[in-house]
């Protein structure tokens, strides 16, 4: 590569500070007596805290899983706090009373809480550490019977609709990391849709992990009840510290007949040091269910921080016609590693799903597409279209794609192509002869390669994930 | 047109250069002593066989980074051109029609278009035009080269014809209307159609405050466009300058002569 091609992956991180807040701290480690604390500590009803105990009692038998194509030191899990909230913890009866220390933390991360501040049309919930901090325009939504609040509040308020809905599309041994999310979850979103609604606005969290050394383990579960709709944002950013922190969050998604629910994700967690040092390991379980006929689920991810991300947002498409959507770019810089694509799990007849994934590898990271479409046997007429494209950077970074394919109904059409390419010299020559330098060239050329990902971002997060990726390049060619 | 009292726009005098060599390997020097004058409104062309060094000449000049130049020197405008990355050159009014042009997927000709157009537009201290203003610029332009308003929304030169991709680069020459344009092979791989509609488009460029260096091996080029002066490049240098007559004396005798003589 020449040196057109070799100047621009070093912009520094710009959500990397951290809040000098009192943190209220349970002590590092895991065990039956940290989970009742939770529980506690969060008033929960007792089913939750058997539901958590049993979550943990499973976890303890399973494994690390190894498969992914990531390597890492092996996790101390008892040397992680499980729970961190910002003190004092009481019940918040208006934005006002959010600490001034913390409301100005979100503020520098461009996340305004003063509900008149707001972009028209967001609704945001604000996770700090382990906590909700405030949820904007729950009133208006309530009007008409829309539940958008933090999942501890779910669980105070609406217990029979967490009851009912709670592990059934990431049921508590699902996985390692399910498993133990599922024992010690603290807090996350919850919205629920009731039927015939179509949500007015989007609706966002927004979540922050600011003390060293804890884990977050968010739980988010939105039920969109027959014939409603609703558009889901969801932002990340954590400050820059030299240890690794751990996220292990689930989402489950349920679509009723005729539902449809966007999720768009704008992941920019701290990736650690250009020499791998720190960051975010970054090990989601998001699944949604298409549990009634014609719903339709549809996951747009943008993957840029985390040193390491083991994520595959997939649906599960049991009503007839349902469908099932996945559009992602995953960035890796440096040291980065990610393993990440979706699942495709066709039952019901007429299924169609479509995964368009875009994977970038710059510096010295590893990129890996990994995916799974499953046609059923009783899925007659189920399609998918499968378009895996990657795109390297520099000649020291990995790309690798492992999709896997399994059909059991012969009425199925199943498409997959996959292309790889690199920014080659002629083209930055090309640019540069035209008069355009190699940092405008570079992003032209990246956000081209993700154009079929961005046109399904809501506009102004499609506006931060293209300034996004351009930061995140900067200084990786010249 | 030849005016001996224009304004010179690039002056190269004993050039020298190298293909880059690859670890520690020394490249193979290709350009072995290029003199060239080209003044305002002057049309030029360099003509040679295949290796003669044509079209290292036109990438060196631009600045491509496969080259580098171990002697000699060049001015544009009076500015040290080496001096210069390949940006600034292109800025300053250097434009290079490309032999191979390359496909850009998922980028827009219009989209490639105003962002060099504004480039250079903020390097002139002008306005930039927003993409309404453009396309008012751009619809005219593209008449130059007659082609579909359609390809403006397609990716660069993706999945274009090859005289489709040669019209796309004159239609850039057209919008970003550069003082020297060098067009490396612009007439090979075209049909007699797209040479005659490539011809016309530079022709209507021309003016005399600026000038056209055409890298060719065919004299029905200059059918079109008629030199002012034709150069025979062999063995790295310019071994031969004449009028349009000596590409036709070219065309009926071949080079061999030529190199006998040098």
């Amino acid at each position: 590569m020449s040196t057109a091609l070799q100047n621009l992956v070093n912009q520094p991180y710009k959500h990397g500070f951290v809040t000098d807040i009192e943190t209220e701290a349970v002590a590092k480690g895991l065990n039956e007596d940290v989970i009742r604390m939770i529980s506690k500590k969060k008033e929960e009803p007792e089913w939750l805290l058997e539901f958590r105990l049993a979550a943990y009692r499973h976890w303890l038998t399973m494994e690390e899983p190894a498969w992914a194509n990531v390597s890492y030191p092996k996790i101390d899990f008892q040397d992680i706090i499980y729970f961190a909230q910002p003190k004092p913890k009481k019940q918040l009866a208006s934005l006002d009373e959010v600490d001034p220390e913390l409301r100005r933390t979100f503020e520098k991360l461009g996340v305004p809480l003063h509900e008149q501040k707001l972009m028209t049309g967001v609704a945001v919930d604000v996770i700090f550490d382990s906590v909700s901090v405030t949820t904007t325009y729950k009133a208006k939504l309530a009007e008409i019977g829309i539940i958008f609040c933090s999942f501890s509040e779910a669980v105070r308020e609406h217990p029979e609709l967490v009851k009912q809905y709670l592990g059934s599309v990431v049921p508590s041994g699902d996985n390692f990391y399910a498993a133990l999310n599922s024992a010690v979850f603290t807090d996350g979103s919850f919205c629920y849709i009731p039927k015939g609604t179509k949500c007015p606005m989007d609706l966002s969290t927004y979540f922050r992990i600011n003390t060293e050394g804890s884990g977050q383990f968010e739980r988010t579960l939105i039920i969109a009840e027959e014939g409603s709709s609703v558009c889901y944002l969801e932002g990340c950013t954590a400050p820059q510290f030299d240890t690794n922190q751990l996220h292990a969050a689930v989402v489950e998604l349920i679509a009723l007949d005729n539902a449809d629910i966007k999720y768009s994700t704008v992941q920019n967690w701290y990736a650690g040091d250009e020499n791998g040092k720190g960051g975010i390991f970054n090990f989601v379980t998001k699944r949604g269910l298409c549990k009634g006929i014609n719903s339709k689920i549809s996951w747009t991810q943008v993957e840029t921080g985390s040193a390491i991300t083991w994520k595959y947002p997939s649906c599960v498409l049991l009503g007839d016609n349902s469908s099932g959507e996945f559009y992602s770019v995953a960035l890796t810089n440096h040291l980065q590693q990610a393993d990440t694509g979706t699942k495709m799990i066709h039952v019901g007849k007429n299924t169609r799903s479509k995964i368009i994934a875009k994977g970038i590898s710059a510096g010295r990271s590893n990129n890996s597409y990994r995916g799974l479409v499953k046609i059923g046997s009783r899925a007659t007429g189920a399609r998918n279209y499968s378009q895996c494209d990657s795109m390297l950077l520099g000649d020291r970074c990995v790309a690798n794609t492992f999709p896997t394919i399994d059909v059991q109904n012969v009425t199925a059409q199943v498409e997959h192509e996959a292309s790889t390419s690199k920014i080659g010299e002629d083209q930055m020559f090309f640019f540069a002869q035209r008069g355009i330098g190699s940092e405008e060239a570079i992003s032209m050329i990246i956000n081209g390669f993700c154009k079929d990902v961005f046109v399904h971002l809501p506009m102004e997060f499609a506006v931060e994930a293209t300034k996004l990726l351009g930061l995140k390049l900067e200084g990786s060619i010249g | 047109m030849i005016n001996k009292g224009s304004k010179v726009l690039l002056e190269v005098k004993n050039l020298k250069a190298e293909v880059a060599g690859v670890a520690g390997v020394a490249g193979a020097e290709i350009l072995k002593g290029v003199d060239l004058t080209v003044r305002a409104g002057e049309v030029h062309a360099i003509m040679g066989i295949n290796g003669s060094g044509k079209s290292t000449f036109s990438k060196v000049l631009a600045g491509h980074p496969d080259y580098t130049v171990t002697g000699g020197k060049a001015t544009f405008e009076g500015k040290d051109l080496f001096s210069l990355a390949p940006e600034q050159r292109a800025r300053a009014g250097i434009f290079l029609a490309f032999q191979y042009p390359v496909e850009i997927p998922g980028v827009s000709n219009s989209a490639l278009l105003r962002l060099a157009y504004n480039t250079l537009q903020t390097e002139r201290g002008l306005e930039e035009l927003d993409p309404l203003e453009f396309d008012d610029l751009v619809q005219e332009k593209i008449k130059v080269v007659e082609m579909d308003p359609s390809f403006l929304g397609r990716s660069v030169n993706e999945g274009f014809s090859g005289g489709e991709k040669k019209r796309n680069e004159i239609l850039q020459m057209a919008v970003l209307e550069p003082k020297l344009a060098i067009l490396d092979e612009t007439d090979s791989g075209l049909d007699i159609d797209a040479l005659r509609i490539v011809a016309k488009g530079v022709k209507s460029l021309l003016s005399s405050d600026n000038a056209v260096v055409m890298v060719t091996h065919y004299q029905r080029l200059l059918n079109y466009i008629v030199p002012d002066y034709v150069h025979v490049m062999d063995g790295g240098r310019i071994v031969r300058t004449g009028g349009k007559e000596l590409a036709l004396e070219l065309e009926a005798r071949g080079y061999d002569w030529l190199r006998a003589a040098a």
